[in-house]
């Protein structure tokens, strides 16, 4: 049986970066993959916002172009 | 005389908020998070601006501007700060309210719309503005709209359904204070007048280009309902003894502005009455 390499992985874009990360990822592997699990951080797919509640159950596609933001010091 | 009453300073509504402060003031530009905690305690805001903005992907465990604020006290007005079309805007108001929801902030009801022109004036694209804020509207927010001067615009921009209209005392962080005075007044008598169809209980903030204490009182004295500033503060040689001032400012504005100034006048009149000088002579 066996796989060839990459079939497991797909490529997104994240904040203007692209990088891959494991098919069927859902919004909250992606955030643990960041380290950014636990940090209050508000994410959009495609530029459709995904809740916090859908965080696990949205399921990421190859070449979706995510969002994650935070707050910053402004004005 | 029944005088002491009228010295207290109503609360300032916005939409559904209510603060207890006319000034709101940013995060922005600070040396660093100690001095932005004493400055906005001096400060006497109950409502803070911030800006939506990319996670730094790397370096991640840095220290968040939520770790330096007091979000049981604060009311947070995120901005659209950046963006130069209504669908920029639009995106990142929505992405502020879904952080702020998150947080459970009631700021999560409002934001601070600014759809700007260009990188160099900083002056918004009343277009684009005015796009974003019936959008917007029609999605559930408070919108407070950054504005030109222009008292057209923000009689269109109140017409749009905007919560409130935040005319630009003069360009972003220029420290220029109010430059056009009459702008400002015929925007407040437009928006506030029942004269001019306005609505006394309108907030009209004046937001942007404030440089010196002086400057805030200016526009409270001319009406303004209360004065939204950044840089002023976060820049002064000391923010914080700033801060205060600004304080001080926007509240003898405001009482300054109820009180009633006396007229202009061309030619003197003497404080001290003329009867009774030794000089005078009875009789001539």
């Amino acid at each position: 049986m066996g796989f060839e390499p990459y079939h497991d992985r797909m490529q997104i874009t994240v904040n203007g970066i692209p990088r891959d990360t494991p098919v069927e990822s859902t919004v909250s592997t992606l955030l643990d993959l960041l380290e950014l699990t636990g940090r209050p951080c508000a994410v959009e797919v495609n530029r459709e916002i995904v809740r916090k509640a859908d965080h696990q159950n949205h399921r990421l596609a190859a070449n979706d172009v995510v969002e994650v933001v935070s707050l910053v010091g402004g004005g | 005389m029944t005088i002491t009453a009228d010295l207290a300073i109503p609360n300032l509504r916005i939409g559904r908020f209510n603060l207890r402060s006319r000034l709101v003031t940013g995060t922005g530009k600070y040396p660093d998070a100690q001095t932005m905690q004493a400055a906005l305690l001096e400060s006497g805001c109950d409502a803070v601006t911030v800006a939506v903005r990319r996670e730094r992907l790397v370096n991640a465990d840095g220290r968040s501007l939520l770790d330096d604020l007091d979000l049981d006290r604060l009311t947070i007005l995120p901005n659209t700060a950046g963006c130069f079309t209504a669908e920029d805007a639009v995106r990142v108001a929505r992405l502020g309210r879904e952080l702020l929801d998150q947080l459970d902030n009631p700021g999560k009801h409002w934001v601070k719309l600014e759809v700007l022109g260009d990188q160099t004036t900083l002056l918004p694209d009343p277009v684009g503005t005015l796009e974003a804020c019936r959008e917007l509207v029609a999605d559930g927010f408070d919108v407070l709209c950054y504005s030109s001067d222009d008292p057209i615009m923000a009689v269109r921009l109140r017409d749009a359904g905007a919560t409130s209209v935040m005319p630009a005392g003069s360009p972003i962080g220029s420290g220029r204070g109010i430059s056009n005075p009459a702008a400002i007044r015929i925007i407040l008598e437009l928006l506030k007048d029942p004269a001019h169809g306005g609505d006394p209980d309108y907030p009209v903030i004046v937001d942007a280009g404030v440089g010196t204490p002086s400057d805030i009182t200016i526009a409270m004295e001319l009406g303004a309902d209360g004065v939204l500033l950044n840089t002023g503060i976060a820049h002064a040689k000391n923010p914080v003894a700033m801060a205060k001032a600004m304080r001080l400012a926007c509240d003898a504005g405001w009482l300054g502005f109820r009180a009633g100034r006396i007229p202009k006048r061309l030619y003197a009149t003497a404080s001290s009455p003329w009867e009774g000088v030794i000089s005078h002579i009875p009789g001539e």
